[in-house]
């Protein structure tokens, strides 16, 4: 056993058990910043205080929801927005924080692909951001099951349905993921523990392997430059704080992220009172109806681009492009054979490929969402060929880069 | 090195609002119809050209035209010949009480009705005389002298019962205009009224029974129940409604549902009615926004002077 002495103060009574100076300096003042980064790296601090709304208002939202089928509906829109003092602002927040949370993901996870900081040592920074990516989609989808209104019933139904598609006929899968032969009561219940436990425990997991992965190859900077980092923190802590390239995450980085959390609060409150309806459809204040099919069945805009690569094929293609849309991403540490760790605008044709694989995306975002018809299903299909077509000609591309 | 941030959030900002632009405003442009509204002109109803007697018109509508045969007029102490159930059974639906009928709707839509019933809620696509498809209300043919002048009178004698337009509360609008079809249970509204605090549960489901009974020979005449109208204002949005009341037929071709020739005055109530409903928190939603818009505005103002306080020993 370790040897305790007589506590000089709180402070050292703690440290001889909890070694708090130590983890401060770990966790904060002697995690080492490179200085040369934008307001694009405070997205992660971003993300955690979405996060951190979610869970706020969610855990409000819990304390008044009933997940059944007959009184779902009804928890929502009149017990919560109505009858719960301050009910309709944790709604509101909920979602649209459900909704912002995507953007910024996709945010960060471009400013991840720009900058090549999926590289040299950072894979599992990004294989662990991928995770996220995936579970923040399951959990976005099965909190989109709860209000129990006509877009959650059918997109319940349309989602699930997928895994029958095609010539595989897996028709019993899906009555094992309903519980059921249609959505219904055993399917809520599943979705609603799915969304308040679950997976709310593996997105906290997931978060702390990805900050995990993040100590060993530190943040990436916007100059793809090497530092080495303890002869820079050294030159900190001896007090040439202006001639260093690094800098201490607390106070000296946590201040710039702030300052870019208070901008982007400006803009997330102002969606909240103003301008929630882009996040809240109109279409799922009907409630469930099993024998009324919305004229337009659609995913939340953030499913829209994998989406759009399922419905333009032959059912069976669109499958194989649908699942091939779902995972690429994860591989692109490896799909991408440059040796450079350098922003894209250095990198000649993958500047142009960066490019255009996030005009595709929003292309496709777009076809998504409109009714598949005439000009419209031609562009999706075209976008969502020039989405595969980007990714096999990826390795190829970037496998004759020159080292930078 | 040059500061590079201006740009990057431009681009940010750029790509973001192209993005919600094509998924918002462009794709439901592109699914959902534009009706613009007639602002409540009823153009296609000719205009009243006589101006009404209210004396004579009293006598029309308690006398000769046999209104009060069918529809109630409390106000003026007259009740209902049957109660609602019974009415439904015999009309499909139960015909409104007239107190207010003279605010509610339009005069020329009033006038119109009267003279035919079918034209002015523009339901003939149900209705054809022609084939034997009678409206259930009457047509009134006249009781002897100008017929124009008649009906004018009549009207005349309906604005003279009703409250003001000030007066109006958005109840009386909604249950004259849309109340006896559409429920709308967050404000406890059933077709045949409000639904009162029981003290006993049997006297709770006696009166839901009566909804249940009411509601029958309601899904007869309507083809389908006509839907709750609680989460209307959120699921369809006010500028659906309102064109919808002006004419339903310019948003649902072919739907059972009547013109109710609402004015654009008791439309408004109608839409304030159903804020009331489904988006009742919508004035403490703005004070509350605009607290918190300023309380974050002095975190993002503390934010950057932190920031700039701490960098400036770092460059």
């Amino acid at each position: 056993m370790a040897h305790f002495t007589k506590a000089t103060s709180v402070k050292d009574w703690l440290n001889q058990r909890l070694a708090i100076e130590k983890v401060e300096k770990v966790m904060a003042s002697e995690y080492w910043i490179p200085k040369n980064i934008n307001f694009l790296w405070a997205m992660g601090m971003v993300l955690a205080i979405t996060f951190a709304l979610l869970l706020v208002s969610g855990i409000f939202l819990l304390m008044y929801y009933q997940p059944n089928v007959d009184t779902a509906f009804n928890s929502v829109n009149y017990t919560i927005m109505r009858e719960v003092d301050f009910g309709w602002l944790w709604r509101h927040i909920h979602g649209v924080a459900a909704s912002v949370v995507f953007l910024i993901i996709y945010i960060h996870m471009f400013t991840g692909i720009y900058y090549g900081s999926y590289k040299k040592g950072r894979e599992m920074i990004w294989i662990s951001g991928m995770l996220l990516f995936v579970t923040f989609s399951a959990e976005a989808f099965s909190g989109y099951m709860l209000p129990w209104g006509q877009m959650s019933y059918w997109a319940g139904m349309v989602i699930t349905n997928i895994f029958s598609l095609g010539g595989l006929h897996l028709d019993g899968l899906v009555e094992w993921i309903r519980g059921d032969y249609v959505p219904a009561q055993a399917f809520l219940t599943r979705f609603f523990m799915l969304h308040v436990l679950l997976l709310p425990l593996a997105i906290m997991g997931i978060i702390g392997l990805h900050f995990a992965a993040l100590r060993i190859p530190h943040v990436n900077n916007q100059d793809g430059e090497e530092i080495d980092f303890d002869a820079e923190s050294k030159k900190y802590l001896a007090g040439d704080k202006a001639g260093s390239k690094v800098m201490r995450f607390a106070n000296d980085f946590m201040s710039k992220d702030m300052m870019v959390v208070g901008i982007y609060l400006i803009f997330f409150f102002y969606l909240v009172f103003y301008q929630y309806g882009f996040a809240m459809d109109p279409v799922n204040f009907d409630p469930a109806d099993g024998l009324k099919t919305p004229a337009h069945i659609y995913p939340e805009w953030y499913f829209l681009w994998s989406y759009e690569i399922l419905r333009p094929f032959p059912v069976d293609i669109g499958l194989v492009a649908f699942g091939f849309a779902q995972v690429i991403f994860m591989l692109l540490p490896w799909l991408d054979r440059s040796p450079n760790a350098v922003p894209a605008s250095r990198r000649g044709a993958f500047k142009i490929w960066f490019w255009a694989m996030l005009i595709d995306m929003i292309v496709l975002t777009a076809m998504g969402k409109l009714p598949p018809q005439g000009i419209f299903s031609t562009i999706g299909l075209v976008s969502a060929l020039a989405f595969i077509v980007l990714w096999i000609a990826l390795p190829f591309i970037t496998m004759n880069e020159k080292k930078v | 090195m040059k500061n590079k941030e201006p740009l990057i959030l431009v681009v940010v900002v750029a790509f973001t609002l192209l993005t919600y632009w094509l998924v918002e405003p462009f794709a439901h442009s592109q699914m959902h119809k534009h009706v613009e509204s007639e602002n409540f002109a009823y153009a296609d109803l000719p205009e009243l050209t006589k101006t009404g007697n209210v004396a004579n018109g009293k006598a029309l509508v308690t006398g000769a035209a046999a209104c009060t045969g069918c529809h109630s007029i409390d106000k003026e102490g007259m009740p209902a010949a049957m109660d609602a159930v019974a009415a439904a059974q015999s009309y499909g639906v139960n015909p409104p009480d007239l107190s207010n009928a003279g605010v509610v709707f339009d005069a020329k839509f009033l006038a119109d009705l009267i003279k035919n019933p079918a034209h002015a809620l523009n339901v003939e696509h149900k209705f054809d005389a022609s084939k034997g498809k009678m409206h259930p209300m009457v047509a009134f043919y006249g009781a002897g002298g100008d017929l124009d002048q008649e009906v004018a009178d009549m009207v005349a004698y309906l604005q003279s019962i009703a409250v003001t337009e000030e007066e109006l509360t958005p109840k009386v609008a909604y249950e004259t205009a849309c109340g006896r079809c559409h429920a709308v249970s967050y404000e406890k509204w059933t077709q045949i009224g409000t639904k009162p605090k029981a003290k006993f549960e049997k006297d709770s489901l006696a009166f839901d029974i009566k909804v249940l009974e009411y509601q029958e020979p309601l899904v007869k005449y309507m083809g389908k129940l006509p839907p709750d109208l609680s989460m209307y204002i959120r699921s369809r949005g006010e500028h659906y409604i309102s064109t919808f009341m002006e004419n339903p037929q310019n948003q649902l071709p072919g739907t059972a549902m009547p013109r109710v020739g609402v004015t654009a005055h008791s439309a408004e109530k109608v839409i304030e009615y159903l804020e009331d409903a489904g988006d009742t928190k919508r004035h403490e939603r703005e004070s509350v926004g605009r607290n918190v818009m300023w309380y974050i505005l002095i975190f993002a103002i503390f934010a950057l002077l932190w920031k700039k306080s701490v960098w400036r020993e770092l460059h």
